[in-house]
């Protein structure tokens, strides 16, 4: 027995010296670490399967590709539930390894989010919110480590209000908007820009929240039925959208009259809602479809490799997936712009990444160059501007599939963004952070 | 007067929903004395068992068929592995059991079905019926309707099953006293199985039904939140009671987010309202202190 132990430990020593030996060279491989706070259980889990599902596929096809630029892309995922707490653990959890040579981190939650600002800023490590989380980190001068990219919810609530106008004439002057929010950080968030527009464009705006998780409506669908609204604006998430479309059907509520957050536009909201979707608008920045080459190659590459993350296929191309694929591109993006400046072939620092981020440049002839096109709108950041686009589409769904409407559509910027920088002033002067002098950023 | 009562019928018929997830909860208390914290998991995990049969081809009744006996098999393992080594423990110790459940289902449910949020169709449309919308200019489901039919319907059975069957007779003894009823031959271990599988059928229906309204998907747990306060009002043992409180809430919550955010904005100004999420448990707290019992539960007197 001691014999055996004693030939075990020979065994285990030696194996250890060589692996060992291995080591030093495989770490000696430039390495990009993502950490992911994904969640894929739990009440909003269908919703971060197919969005992670994306955002690994492409990190997975970039390596299979030969890296970001030689630099390969390492990743490790920590489950949230979409849980503030857990999402702060993950986060902690994690830090310590990303420091060296972190990605964006990309929580897909407006609440993480929320807890992440500060914590990720004195940490120094690069917070991305795509199309989520405190819309005031737009203005970089305050928040040089948080970036609310794309799109954020106000100047996607005006977008929103411009198709309407569009639709109108030019003008809802006199016209009554109902705004359906989920009760959460989330769905609050644009009420700021909606309040302006209806001052700005003379229509009502009638407030109703929906108590968190949002699977009883009955009562807000009944009021909007009193209200007689002109169109119903709807900030959902989760199972919330899918019992609003069923009780706007049970009310007899026009289905075409209804437009959704980009949260609440995906397949997941309209399939299980079944007919009552049918006519349903709402916000994107990404379109549905395997058509984008980016999504079809992906589907080549990474799957025909037997290298895709996820089991059901049948996601690939839904709304959620090409958005998390949008998600990784930006990453990818922003990690080649600093190679530009920092060194091609070199993993970049958590300094060098944010610098990537603050400097996006993505152009349309770049999006068609990836196979992208269609999956973002041309983005520019800069450290006054972390959101660097401020467009979306509008998309319809017929009864089977997501169908665009518009062209890109971009909000009141005049308007919105100088919220933003009262904002995040307000949050400075709270904080007691000196805004940098943007003038002076290169 | 007829806004206040289309929003009162609304509610009346929304109630009926809480009760069918509550109905589960009370059968689990009568039988052993715990509160079952997993009733929410088991809603989730039947209507996510039959939507999966459905899926592989079944028609509707077979998949309930198969479903249901998901749920037996479920219960019958739960008697085995979670309660046969607690019998006589303290009602605290099967709570805490129950709670483990929960999440245990929570996981092992989409790991069976996978986590998609799937459409159930059960033939039921949740539209207006047009002519009470003729008539009278009100908004009644046909579903809402369908629902509260099917709610009181098992109510009716399960009340004459515990009022005028052996087995009936049997769970309540068994929830007064484990140890007193093995002592005069009740088969604790039979009872309980057969509890947790009517529990699990009735978890069956409630999902079925709520599924269909909202797609079938993890926030059906959420669903026991809702008939949290529908058992204290009614009562944690009383099958009626289930019912009746039900209605309460779910009236007494439309009632709420419609009539009282005016009235706060009014005095504080800002935007008021979501109210329903915590407004039933605010009655319920106010009705516990002066009814612990609930509407009809069984009051209970130590004799000193």
């Amino acid at each position: 027995m001691i014999k055996k132990f004693k030939q075990l430990a020979i065994a285990t020593s030696v194996a250890a010296a060589c692996f060992g030996a291995v080591l030093p060279s495989a770490q000696a491989a430039e390495e990009q670490f993502f950490m992911i706070p994904s969640y894929r259980v739990g009440p909003y889990g269908a919703n971060g399967q197919a969005f992670y599902g994306g955002f690994i596929d492409y990190l997975s096809y970039v390596n299979m590709k030969g890296g970001i630029d030689g630099v390969q892309v390492t990743w490790e995922e920590c489950e949230t539930e979409y849980n503030n707490a857990k999402g702060v653990e993950c986060y902690e959890r994690m830090k310590s390894k990303a420091q060296k040579a972190p990605g964006p981190i990309h929580t897909m939650a407006t609440g993480i989010s929320y807890a992440l600002v500060d914590k990720s800023a004195a940490d120094k490590l690069p917070l991305a919110m795509m199309g989520y989380g405190l819309t005031s980190a737009v203005d970089g001068s305050v928040f040089p480590w948080a970036f609310p990219l794309v799109t954020t919810y106000q100047m996607q609530a005006s977008a929103i209000i411009k198709f309407l106008k569009d639709k109108n004439n030019g003008s809802l002057e006199g016209k009554k908007i109902v705004f359906l929010y989920h009760d959460s950080a989330y769905g609050k968030e644009p009420i700021l820009a909606l309040e302006a527009e209806a001052r700005l464009g003379k229509f009502e705006l009638v407030q109703i929240p929906v108590a968190h998780p949002g699977n009883e409506q009955g009562s807000q669908w009944l009021r909007i039925r009193q209200e007689k609204p002109d169109y119903v604006i709807m900030w959902g998430w989760g199972v919330m959208n899918q019992t609003a479309l069923k009780a706007a059907q049970k009310v007899g509520y026009p289905r075409d009259k209804m437009i959704g957050s980009w949260w609440a536009g995906s397949e997941e909201d309209t399939v299980p809602a079944g007919d009552a979707a049918k006519g349903y608008m709402s916000a994107t920045w990404n379109v549905a479809g395997k058509g984008v080459p980016l999504i079809a190659d992906i589907e080549k590459t990474v799957y025909g490799g037997g290298k895709g993350n996820l089991s059901d296929k049948s996601k690939l191309g839904t709304v959620l997936y090409n958005r998390g694929v949008s998600a990784a591109v930006l990453s990818v993006e922003a990690l080649l712009t600093a190679q530009a400046k920092y060194g091609k072939g070199k993993a970049m620092n958590a300094e060098q990444v944010r610098w990537g981020l603050e400097n996006l440049n993505i152009t349309e002839a770049r999006l068609r160059q990836i196979g992208a096109t269609g999956l973002l709108p041309d983005v520019k950041t800069s450290c006054s501007n972390h959101e660097g686009s401020g467009k979306v589409k509008m998309q319809q769904w017929d009864g089977s599939k997501w169908v665009v409407l518009t062209d890109w559509i971009e909000g009141n910027k005049q308007l919105i963004h100088p919220l933003f920088q009262a904002d995040a002033a307000k949050y400075a002067k709270e904080k007691g952070v000196t805004p940098r002098d943007c003038s002076k950023e290169k | 007067m007829q806004f206040f009562l289309e929003v009162l019928i609304g509610g009346l018929l929304s109630g009926v929903m809480y009760s069918l997830v509550a109905l589960g909860f009370v059968l689990i208390f009568k039988a052993s004395g715990v509160f079952n914290f997993a009733q929410g998991a088991m809603v989730f995990f039947a209507a996510l068992s039959l939507v999966g049969f459905m899926e592989k081809g079944a028609p509707l009744w077979l998949a309930f068929v198969l479903a249901f006996v998901v749920m037996t098999l479920f219960g019958i393992a739960t008697e085995k592995f979670v309660l046969r080594k607690m019998v006589n423990q303290p009602p605290i110790a099967l709570f805490m059991a129950t709670i483990g459940l929960a999440f245990f289902v929570e996981g092992l449910a989409p790991l069976l079905w996978g986590n998609a949020v799937r459409p159930l169709d059960i033939g039921l449309v949740d539209e207006p019926i047009p002519w009470i919308l003729d008539n009278w200019n009100m908004v009644i489901s046909s579903f809402d309707l369908a629902a509260a039919g099917i709610a009181f319907a098992l109510v009716a059975v399960l009340a004459l099953f515990f009022q005028y069957t052996r087995v009936g007779r049997a769970l309540r003894a068994v929830a007064d006293d484990h140890q007193a009823a093995l002592s005069i031959g009740i088969p604790l271990q039979h009872i309980w199985a057969l509890v947790w599988a009517v529990a699990g059928f009735v978890a069956l229906v409630a999902g079925m039904l709520w599924g269909s309204r909202n797609g079938v998907q993890f926030a059906l747990t959420f669903t026991a939140l809702k008939a949290l306060p529908v058992l204290i009002l009614g009562g944690f043992t009383s099958v009626p009671g289930a019912i009746v409180g039900g209605l309460i809430i779910g009236a007494s919550e439309k009632l709420a987010e419609i009539y009282i955010p005016p009235v706060m904005a009014g005095w504080f100004g800002g935007n008021f309202g979501g109210i329903e999420g915590w407004f039933p448990y605010v009655l319920a707290l106010l009705f516990l202190l002066v009814r612990p019992e609930g509407l009809f539960g069984e009051k209970h007197i130590d004799r000193v």
